[in-house]
């Protein structure tokens, strides 16, 4: 898990690179800022969930719930402000983790007395209770309209007036910075560690005369209020909070974010939520498949990678120390065309199965990897599949030495250890 | 009053029928491997197009019988190739890798049939009424569904109690570690389990795919509700699954056709409502709005008081 | 050695973000078409992208408008108003200038929202909202501003047309409504007890009935009701899948009753009723394919370019839409959004069907409704189905007008 103290050089740096990403050419427009503003909620909410995931073992389906919550509880809040009460736009977002505390605590005290699979399919079953009542209860929920607010009309802050989408970044930015602080703290107390205890063995933590219960309680509060604030920051981004804010897609997509990014890492939660938003936004651009890569990725990360991309990274720089590293680096560059030969053949099959079952009228013509082809004819499947089985059969052949070198840097690193 | 009695308790029935179908394999699935398999809702909603595919080449009688077994090959396959790798890994991981897969059955779906609903139309040999009550006609197919049923039902209860394999699933439901001890291949019982599991969605699905609308969201409409069924009815009883679908098919039906609120209620009784707008309108929602909330209150509830569910066999 | 990840990750989102930038945008005019194109509704908004994708083709085949080419930029909104924001701002990114969208009234009231946010916050860079299904009356009246135009008939006009029909029919007696539960439903629910207070008042409503939208699989619990209630007619706004689901729970019920719907006709609704429909199911709606005694060139045009059974051309109204935008165009003498604002208000055009007009007080368009019945004896039918539409009534442009509470403020 996480070794080692944290050298506060690592924190300014982070800021630094926050501050500085909007300037980045590339993500200077205002999509590219919108972009990365989406990223941030995305962080924080993904931070939230590796609390409860990834520190104390408890995997939630629902837990959409407290963000949305939290994301209803600052658009009212921010509704107010636009009708005259004086609270500064940089604090709507703390109604907004108010609220997720309250509900965690409220549903928490109901929810948290099992873990495992129990919990799981409880935070399920509470995840729809309250979405399909978010339909009901139109003055909070606003029914399938939603609510909206204006994060211009209030009482300026610093002379700045949130219109722009870069001070909504800042914004955002600055509380993800806090956020994490905060939980990186949280996670440093007595009560952080006994979280990480009841994760690995809640048998002992009760022999050692802590009670799991109460401890899975106060995660999931502290989870929840997280989340809300991330929802807080959702509402002032849109401007606008609907009855999806509390579904089931979004408990899904941060239970991928965080277990794609790395479970067991801190930073994994903000390396998944980045690239799941990216997928999510940009993807989804270039191919209409992008949701099947994304779930095949996901199950070969549960299947073959369970460190996630945090994991893998870390698993490679212990790896950069031994002697086999230059082993591991021929194995890789032997298997890197037929990889990539595979994974071309495969996206291209998958591609032109897409286009012709769903988008008919765009016609049979299409170029990929910059060969252009008629789908309605047979060669291009012929070619595609052709070029899947050699590099898949290639890659089996490699794949032996792949896994010596490995080998070879693992015993050098339990020799070491 | 009477026909909406009789209409509800025969809509309800009926519907309570097709949850039965579809929770009945992924009952199996969990009691036996503790897997909660998010694809299972997957797999009935491939049977359902399947079966429609199959049709159009070998008319609807075959593909009854083919769709199923496809499907059933289909899990099958997942379990051998996919799930075995991650039983090791824990529970989470074997729930995740079933969510992932979710997703991708989801999209092949799609891939192969495109994103719209497809025109999934009672074959024309069962599109007739069977009877006729207080002038409503009753279709024959969801007789048919009502045969399909109680057919799997016994189906199960009989593999179970009179053959030498079901014995052993059914010591496994409670006791899986003790059965591997005693010499059983346990991962040939999992592939047999995930198969039929999975052939059972695959049937539900060629009679629920002209029911419903066979369409690529048919899985993620479905599968919450049948998560309810299965912990509600207990983990490792399909009479349990039994009881459960009818009784949220029921109760739902029934709660569709009452128009009365609780401030209704109130007003009744002759009390007056409390002040405040918010508690007002959660008191002036009426029944029949609040009817889809019934099996999620119902699963939340049972797991707080009595997680073992009303015939549960195991915790988890 | 966690925080260098934390380094590593913002440097590789960077990347990635440089990544999904995109090229410098070329001079042609894009619209932006915001709709689901997935998902349950995906098959009206697909088919109308194939419309906006024939009109667009035509007009570039005439010289574009004013000389500029118009390109067409699709983004699927799963019919959910936060997702059409964030494709909101990509089409502006991506430099769209006028947003088309029409399924669900709860997207066009987030969009409308949006879109006078981003026209206050960014002067100089203004966008125009054409609507052309969403039919809440709101957004031409309290929500209404100067970027929204509307190119259908709102639920109260039509429930209005409906209002002589209902009137005139002395075989109605008990009626059910049956709705989707959010504001387009319920504005569908109040117009029509307004209308039935003020044409026929003698008539009993039975049912007032409000569904998840979008999430009803099985629709036979609420035909029960319907029948229990004893009611002869039905007046329901329902669309798409909670449309023709209804419909396949009552043939299988066998009910029978007059049937007042604004989307009855929508896809897959007639195949879905089929026979059952005949002489009881109605709708109100600018078009159908009998409603002159032979098809018109566009839609012979558009047969023949799309065809697949179910590439009906539902929407004549997205015809009119792109001749008014063409107009416009013509009168200002410029592609900016904001004149083509101000030379569409007012505007008045003349059609196949009659003469229509834009109104400049509300963006409402007023254009000729018909109110017809499904029949088997017509000319042209629908989907294959053998089953086609007859007019009833024809109600002029001017006929449809309605009072407004809009106000708007204007650049």
């Amino acid at each position: 898990m996480t070794k080692g103290a944290t050298r506060p050089a690592w924190w300014v740096g982070a800021a630094a690179l926050l501050a500085v990403l909007p300037w980045v050419p590339g993500l200077q427009s205002d999509f590219g800022r919108s972009l990365l503003s989406q990223m941030g909620i995305a962080a924080v909410f993904a931070l939230s969930y590796n609390l409860l995931l990834g520190q104390t073992g408890l995997l939630s389906f629902g837990h959409a719930v407290y963000f949305g919550l939290g994301g209803y509880a600052a658009i009212h809040l921010l509704r107010a402000v636009n009708g005259g009460w004086p609270i500064p736009v940089p604090l709507v977002p703390l109604a907004g983790a108010a609220a997720g505390l309250g509900f965690g605590i409220v549903f928490g005290a109901l929810t948290t007395r099992r873990g495992g699979t129990i919990f799981a399919l409880i935070t399920l079953g509470v995840g729809e209770l309250v979405r399909a009542a978010s339909l009901m209860l139109p003055s909070f929920f606003g029914g399938e309209e939603g609510v909206t607010a204006s994060r211009t009309e209030a009482p300026r802050w610093l002379g700045l007036d949130f219109g722009s989408q870069l001070q909504v970044y800042y914004l955002i930015a600055a509380w993800l910075f806090v956020a994490a602080i905060l939980i990186h703290a949280f996670m440093r107390t007595p009560v952080g560690r006994l979280c990480n205890a009841v994760r690995d063995n809640p048998e002992r933590v009760e022999f050692v005369g802590y009670d799991p219960r109460r401890v899975r309680f106060i995660a999931f509060s502290v989870a929840a209020a997280f989340a809300g604030l991330a929802g807080g920051l959702h509402a002032i981004n849109y401007e606008i909070v609907t009855g999806e804010a509390v579904g089931a897609t979004r408990s899904g997509a941060v239970l991928l974010m965080v277990y794609i990014g790395g479970v067991h890492h801190f930073v994994g939660a903000v390396l998944g939520a980045a690239a799941i938003t990216w997928l999510q936004v940009s993807l989804s651009d270039y191919t209409s498949a992008w949701l099947l890569y994304l779930g095949l990725i996901f199950m070969g990360m549960v299947a073959f990678v369970p460190g996630g991309l945090a994991g893998l990274a870390m698993i490679h720089l212990s790896a950069l120390r031994t002697r086999a590293v230059a082993a591991i680096a021929r194995s890789y560059l032997l298997a890197l065309p037929f990889a990539l030969a595979t994974l071309a053949g495969a996206a291209t099959l998958i591609e032109i199965a897409y286009r012709r079952s769903t988008q008919p009228e765009a016609g049979a013509l299409m170029t990929l990897f910059w060969i252009p082809m008629d789908t309605a004819k047979p060669w291009p499947w012929i070619g595609a599949a052709g070029v899947l089985a050699l590099g898949a059969a290639a890659l089996a052949r490699i794949r032996p030495r792949v896994a010596a070198a490995w080998e070879r840097a693992a015993e050098e690193i339990h020799a070491h250890a | 009053m009477r026909e909406i009695v009789v209409f509800s308790l025969l809509n309800g029935a009926v519907y309570g029928l097709l949850l039965f179908m579809l929770s009945s394999g992924l009952t199996l699935i969990f009691s036996m491997m503790g897997v909660l398999n998010f694809a299972h809702a997957s797999v009935f909603m491939l049977g359902a197009y399947l079966s429609w595919q199959i049709s159009r080449w070998i008319g609807f009688w075959p593909a009854l019988v083919v769709a199923p077994l496809l499907c059933g090959l289909v899990g099958a396959a997942i379990e051998r190739y996919g799930l075995a790798r991650v039983h090791r890994l824990g529970h989470v991981a074997e729930i995740l890798f079933t969510f992932g897969l979710a997703y991708v059955i989801g999209e092949l779906v799609i891939m192969a049939w495109g994103r719209n609903p497809i025109e999934n139309r009672v074959p024309a040999s069962i599109d007739f009424a069977a009877f006729r009550i207080y002038g409503t006609s009753y279709p024959f197919y969801k007789v048919l569904m009502t045969m399909i049923s109680v057919g799997m039902f016994a189906f199960l209860w009989l593999a179970f109690k009179r053959t030498r394999v079901g014995l052993v699933i059914q010591a496994a439901l409670t006791h899986p570690r003790m059965v591997s001890a005693l010499g059983h291949d346990v991962p040939r019982l999992f592939v047999l389990v995930f198969a039929i599991g999975s052939a059972l969605a695959g049937l539900a699905g060629v009679i629920g795919g002209f029911a419903l609308l066979t369409e690529p969201n048919m899985a993620a409409a479905l599968g919450p509700i049948v998560f309810v069924v299965i912990v509600v009815g207990g983990l490792g009883s399909i009479p349990g699954a039994f009881i459960a679908s009818m009784l949220i098919g029921v109760v739902q039906t029934f709660a569709v056709a009452v128009d009365y609120s609780l401030a209704d209620l109130l007003r009744a009784l002759g009390m007056g409502l409390p002040p405040g707008s918010a508690l007002r309108e959660m008191l002036a929602i009426k029944l029949s709005q609040a009817a889809p909330l019934i099996p999620y209150l119902l699963l939340v509830l049972m797991l707080i008081v009595r997680p073992r569910g009303l015939m549960g066999t195991r915790d988890t | 050695m966690r925080e260098l990840f934390h380094r590593i990750a913002k440097y590789g989102l960077a990347l990635a973000a440089v990544l999904a930038a995109l090229p410098a945008a070329a001079d042609t005019l894009k619209i932006g078409y915001i709709d689901p194109l997935s998902g349950g509704a995906a098959s009206a908004g697909v088919n109308a992208q194939k419309h906006m994708i024939f009109f667009i083709d035509r007009i570039n085949a005439a010289g574009g408008l004013n000389g500029q080419k118009l390109e067409l930029l699709s983004y699927d909104n799963k019919v959910n108003p936060q997702e059409s924001l964030i494709m909101l701002k990509k089409a502006i990114d991506e430099g769209a200038r006028i947003v088309m969208q029409g399924n669900g009234s709860a997207v066009a009231l987030a969009l409308t929202d949006a879109v006078l946010k981003h026209n206050e916050r960014n002067p100089g860079k203004e966008v125009l909202f054409f609507n052309y299904a969403a039919i809440d009356p709101a957004l031409t009246n309290e929500k209404c501003n100067f970027w929204h135009f509307r190119f259908d008939a709102d639920v109260d006009m039509k429930m209005a047309a409906f209002g002589d029909v209902i009137a005139a029919d002395k075989d109605i007696h008990k009626v059910y409504l049956i709705n989707q539960d959010y504001s387009f439903g319920k504005a569908v629910a109040a117009a029509a007890h307004r209308i039935l207070a003020a044409k026929r008042p003698d008539v009993q409503i039975v049912g007032d009935e409000l569904h998840p939208l979008q999430k009803i699989q099985d629709f036979s619990p609420y035909v029960a009701k319907i029948k229990a209630s004893g009611a002869d007619t039905v007046i329901t706004g329902n669309w798409s899948n909670d449309m023709l689901l209804l419909f396949k729970a009552g043939k299988d019920a066998g009910l029978k009753v007059n049937w007042f719907t604004y989307y009855g006709g929508g896809l897959g609704s007639v195949p879905a009723i089929g026979h059952d429909g005949v002489g009881y199911l109605k709708q109100v709606t600018e078009h159908h394919k009998n409603v002159l005694p032979y098809l018109l060139p566009e839609e012979v045009a558009f047969h023949k370019r799309f065809t697949d059974k179910s590439d009906e051309m539902y929407y004549w109204r997205i015809r009119n839409m792109f001749a008014m935008l063409e107009a416009a165009a013509k009168k200002a003498k410029s592609n900016d959004p904001v004149k083509l604002a101000h030379a569409l208000e007012g505007l008045k055009l003349d059609t196949p069907l009659g003469p229509m007009e834009m109104r400049a007080d509300n963006h409402q368009l007023l254009q000729p409704l018909f109110v017809s019945t499904l029949s088997d004896k017509v000319k042209y039918d629908v989907e294959h189905s053998g089953l086609g539409f007859k007019t009833d009534k024809k109600i002029s442009a001017a006929d449809t007008a309605m009072p407004t509470t809009c106000k708007m403020t204007r650049p």
